[in-house]
């Protein structure tokens, strides 16, 4: 039992990304346990970013990006160049940092992925849409005004909605970046308790500049600095025994 | 010293604003004024839904129902065309093109727009009313059709210019969004970008038809000018303008044709005027 909890969901070898000629990935290697939430801290412009979006391809809309190495997720490497990317992007689902609802109703927001999908029958959809915002503790709240449009919500239901988009293709690894740096401390917390509540069913990772944010609600932590993963362990150990000294010096406040 | 030229110069830009809304005012009641004057002859139901424009013959019929019809036609025509060629242009340069494309394009579309209106008017009588002409079988391609085409070539530029600028305001962060749900490039651009941009492609073809309404010299030369109720889109019409650009010429100053041809007028500066007032709501309901 305690193997099957700690199955690998993603396995990173050997990573190595450019942005033209810049390498903004060196030598990444890291495995990410399913059901957990795994946190990557490090300060802006060390990668963190780039290596969450490596894994749903993002990248590739960036002009001259070029990867080296595997990333397998369930034993498939999306790298290969043959990934049919609707259907990775589909498993793999995003949450922004900014939340990024699409100007429609709040129903045509969580209905968005099934029907470009492909399953359109009205029922379907309707079932979809309650569960994917009760997922999110949305239902309650927006049930009888699910065709108001999703911009005229708070930024705190906005960013739920979102992640109920992703539930609504029945995504299985969640990749949130800087979820919650759009949001007040109250909605942060919300979001936090969220995504606690999402772990039984879903991988996390979240790409946070917030130490405390990763200490709260990780179970495991990577440390990235320049490109670099310095350090990567149990979420405790991380905030208490780093390893290495440029860990301790970034949690402990001494640059960042 | 410096005080005073501070004041001169503020006072000159002052004036020089009111004065460009002093001029459209001045226009517009100067129009009015005139073309109020046609009302004396003839009422303003027979005025506008008179069947028969016969301004010179004895007695004199003013009914420019068949010039409502005509320039709305030519209208519609170069609209349903100009939309639908302009607005996929407009996604090709914004969403689709390679940067060395988009630029060579965007210049194209500006040399279009350069064009003037009288060039387009005669390479569309030597050119399209012939085709026009055999491909349908007609008696003449002078029809409603080929000014349609002319003028969608005109529209064209406006469309596609602004429709691309509200392409491009489309925030980054929805495409990314819809990209991130496994959405196609096409099922990102129609359902999500083309949708969060519509505010701006609707004022787009407003401009455009805006653009079109009021065009003259192209329409003149290719529709035919006959002063008629069409049946079709493969008909000569005539239109508001080539009417006034027509025989203003011959219309004696202060006879009922040539105040006539003043209240044709002011209909097109009311016409023109509600289409602008609809494109800049439009675009400002994008803004905010």
């Amino acid at each position: 039992m305690g193997e099957d909890l700690d199955k690998l969901k993603i396995q990173v070898n050997n990573l190595n990304l450019w942005y033209s000629s810049f390498q903004a990935l060196k030598d990444v290697n890291a495995s990410f346990k399913e059901r957990l939430i795994t946190a990557i801290i490090g300060p802006s412009g060390c990668g963190k970013t780039t290596l969450l979006r490596v894994f749903n391809r993002m990248n590739d809309l960036v002009e001259g990006v070029r990867v080296a190495g595997t990333v397998m997720v369930d034993g498939i490497n999306v790298i290969a160049p043959d990934t049919d990317l609707m259907t990775l992007r589909r498993k793999i689902g995003m949450v922004f940092q900014r939340p990024n609802p699409f100007p429609l109703s709040t129903y045509e927001n969580v209905v968005f992925g099934p029907r470009i999908h492909g399953r359109a029958g009205k029922n379907e959809l309707d079932d979809i849409a309650e569960k994917s915002l009760q997922a999110v503790l949305l239902w309650d709240e927006l049930k009888d005004r699910l065709d108001k449009p999703a911009l005229s919500l708070s930024l705190e239901q906005q960013q739920r909605l979102c992640i109920a988009r992703l539930i609504a293709v029945r995504s299985d690894i969640l990749l949130l970046d800087e979820p919650c740096s759009a949001l007040d401390p109250q909605a942060t917390q919300a979001i936090e308790e969220l995504m606690r509540g999402l772990k039984n069913n879903y991988t996390l990772i979240v790409v946070t500049h917030n130490m405390q944010q990763a200490a709260r609600v990780s179970d495991e932590t990577g440390f990235m600095l320049l490109g670099e993963l310095i350090e990567f362990g149990e979420t405790d150990q991380i905030f208490t025994r780093p390893r290495d000294k440029r860990t301790e010096d970034y949690i402990t406040g001494r640059f960042g | 010293m410096r005080r005073l030229k501070e004041f001169v110069l503020q006072k000159i830009v002052l004036l020089c604003g009111v004065a460009s809304i002093l001029f459209v005012a001045l226009i517009f009641l100067f129009l009015v004024k005139e073309g109020l004057n046609v009302f004396k002859a003839v009422s303003p139901s027979h005025f506008l839904l008179g069947r028969s424009w016969y301004p010179i013959s004895e007695p004199a019929q003013f009914g420019i129902l068949p010039l409502i019809l005509g320039s709305l036609l030519v209208t519609a025509g170069a609209t349903v065309i100009s939309v639908a060629i302009g607005v996929a242009c407009a996604v090709y340069i914004a969403e689709v093109a390679r940067p060395a494309v988009r630029e060579t394009l965007k210049v194209g579309i500006e040399l279009l727009a350069a064009i003037p209106s009288i060039v387009l008017g005669f390479i569309g009588m030597v050119t399209l009313v012939p085709w026009v002409k055999k491909i349908f079988h007609l008696p003449t391609g002078l029809t409603a059709l080929s000014g349609s085409i002319m003028l969608a070539f005109m529209a064209m530029p406006t469309i596609v210019s602004i429709a691309e600028d509200a392409l491009h305001a489309v925030p980054r962060s929805y495409k990314e969004g819809a990209y991130a749900l496994g959405a196609t490039r096409w099922q990102t651009i129609h359902r999500v970008i083309l949708r969060a941009a519509s505010p701006g492609i609707a004022a787009a073809v407003m401009l455009g038809i805006g653009r079109v309404i009021g065009e003259t010299m192209a329409v003149m030369m290719i529709t035919g000018n006959a002063a008629v109720i069409p049946h079709g889109i493969l008909q000569p019409v005539r239109t508001l303008t080539a009417t006034i650009a027509g025989e203003m010429g011959e219309a004696a100053v202060g006879s009922e044709h040539y105040y006539a041809l003043f209240a044709i007028g002011t209909l097109l500066f009311v016409i023109s005027f509600g289409i602008n007032v609809t494109a800049d709501l439009l675009l400002h309901k994008r803004r905010s």
